[in-house]
């Protein structure tokens, strides 16, 4: 776990206000995401949770308050911050494989090996063959894979990933969760998961917020003991985030 | 939005495209109507024009078929016919070569720039309305030569609608590219040169065909008002003495280059843009 506690990124957001025009989205949310750790946001629809994931990248400035990614303001975008968007966000022009070393070069990787590294993600993320589609001739599940291994591919130290697995049917996106804490273990860093599935939110997460409206303070944000253990039955916490969305 | 909804419409198989084609003994029955009804139209004209018909439309005016492939030939083996052609060719290759590259551009710039949408925004909008053929006589003012006032005059018809297709196009990238490429550690040139530049290709393409077609409306229409050379100034001045053959070779000469450079930029643009969702995947 000491490699976890170097490799991941501490967020914090302080007292943030997020408009995009007119009324604030979000206003005087604090909280902190350890480093390491699979933080979820959840929340009633139209609460802002993609927003703060926008704020948490650089994507948005906040109204007031402050971003903190270890400590250091965040101003913009970086790459140790990378986003996996629900779908549609991969180049269309760009076959899989070239996506990926998209990721790559514009981490800086040397060209010698790119293309090598990434072939592995692509078979990390059970796409081998695939690597000369392009998007569109790939199904809704495959360009999430893609999303992952390009998300990953940076070595960023905290992943936003919104509602990445929210268009794919309930069985593609039990796989997806199973690959994702694969790769994630691989892979340790960082993750901030938007979500509005409970089920899918007590699956990932070591905790889960819950947001509230704006200007409302957190609603619940609950520690799941024993995270990512299928066995373990989560009936009353179930019930606990089920009682705070619907508050 | 409609290039997001576009996007995630994609078909999952490529070979869908392919099913509306016709094939086997369909499409020759297809290539048969089509050759006769090209045929029929020739011989059309030439009864009109042989038979001196006049009914208010006075094709006795007009020269026949025969004439006009009999001097075809004729031309074709003179050297006059071949230099007039390059010229106009080349004059199309620069003003529209110049076109694609400031249009392309300045669109990019206008779409991207608030600062520079305010200060040349208002110019072009204002520009814009003014059809380039009406500003031949400010080209020969303006420029110490004709050839630079008529490459003037083709460069301006194609600017504006490359340019104007190309703002568009920036304007309907989906922001989610551009969101990628930030959060991958990408700078503002990254966006530019990864998102920017290939997402606007099929909104530049349509511009490019456009363009095409008013350069060389342009180009012929300045040659004939002040050319000296070029395939516009040579129908006119066969027109000027009553060379009428020689027109309508001329007026063919013209179609088949706006047929051949039209058709050029279609296929780049096909080749460029394959990975639209109703783009052809040859070979991948």
């Amino acid at each position: 776990m000491s490699a976890v506690l170097t490799s991941g990124l501490r967020l914090e957001l302080d007292r943030i206000r997020l408009s995009y025009t007119g009324d604030p989205v979000v206003d005087g949310l604090s909280l902190t995401v350890q480093p390491g750790e699979i933080l979820v946001l959840t929340g009633p629809s139209g609460c802002g949770k993609s927003t703060v994931l926008r704020a948490l990248a650089g994507l948005l400035k906040p109204d007031a308050g402050r971003v903190l990614a270890d400590g250091e303001l965040v101003t913009t975008t970086s790459r140790d911050r990378g986003m996996v968007f629900q779908d549609s966000a991969l180049l269309p022009w760009r076959t899989v494989r070239s996506n990926i070393e998209l990721a790559l070069q514009l981490r800086g990787a040397p060209r010698a090996g790119r293309r090598e590294r990434a072939e592995r993600w692509i078979d990390e993320v059970g796409l081998t063959g695939f690597a000369d589609f392009l998007p569109k001739s790939l199904s809704g599940g495959m360009r999430q894979r893609v999303q992952l291994a390009r998300g990953l591919a940076g070595a960023p130290r905290a992943v936003l990933m919104d509602e990445p697995f929210g268009a794919l049917d309930a069985k593609t996106r039990n796989a997806m969760q199973g690959l994702l804490i694969d790769t994630w273990q691989a892979h340790p860093t960082t993750i901030v998961f938007v979500t509005h599935d409970v089920d899918e939110a007590l699956a990932l997460g070591d905790r889960v917020a819950v947001l509230g409206r704006p200007g409302q303070p957190l609603r619940a944000l609950l520690d799941v003991p024993s995270p990512r253990d299928a066995e373990v039955s989560r009936t009353e916490l179930r019930a606990e985030i089920l009682g705070a969305l619907h508050q | 939005m409609t290039a997001i909804a576009a996007v995630t419409a994609a078909p999952a198989r490529p070979a869908e495209t392919e099913v509306s084609r016709r094939q086997g003994p369909a499409k020759w029955r297809g290539y048969t109507v089509k050759a006769l009804s090209v045929i029929a139209a020739v011989g059309i004209w030439q009864l009109l024009t042989a038979g001196h018909v006049r009914f208010w439309l006075r094709f006795d005016n007009l020269p026949t078929v025969t004439q006009i492939a009999t001097k075809f030939i004729e031309r074709l083996g003179a050297t006059q016919y071949w230099l007039d052609l390059m010229q106009s060719v080349i004059r199309i290759v620069s003003g529209f070569g110049l076109a694609a590259v400031i249009g392309a551009a300045v669109g990019i710039a206008l779409g991207r720039s608030r600062l520079f949408a305010d200060i040349v925004g208002p110019l072009t909008e204002l520009a814009r309305p003014i059809p380039a053929i009406a500003l031949v006589p400010v080209a020969i003012l303006l420029f110490p030569t004709d050839e630079a006032g008529i490459v003037f005059i083709t460069f301006l018809a194609a600017f504006f609608p490359i340019m104007v297709s190309t703002r568009h196009a920036v304007r309907a990238l989906p922001t989610l590219w551009e969101d990628s490429v930030r959060t991958l550690g990408g700078s503002r040139w990254d966006v530019l040169r990864q998102v920017v530049f290939p997402g606007v290709l099929p909104g530049l393409f349509g511009g490019l065909s456009v363009g095409m077609g008013v350069a060389w409306i342009c180009v012929v229409s300045a040659e004939m008002i002040s050319g000296r050379l070029g395939v516009g100034y040579r129908t006119w001045q066969a027109y000027t003495v009553l060379d009428y053959p020689s027109v309508f070779v001329g007026i063919i000469t013209i179609g088949a280059l706006g047929f051949g450079t039209s058709a050029a930029v279609e296929l780049i643009g096909r080749r460029l843009t394959r990975w639209l969702p109703r783009g052809e995947e040859n070979g991948r």
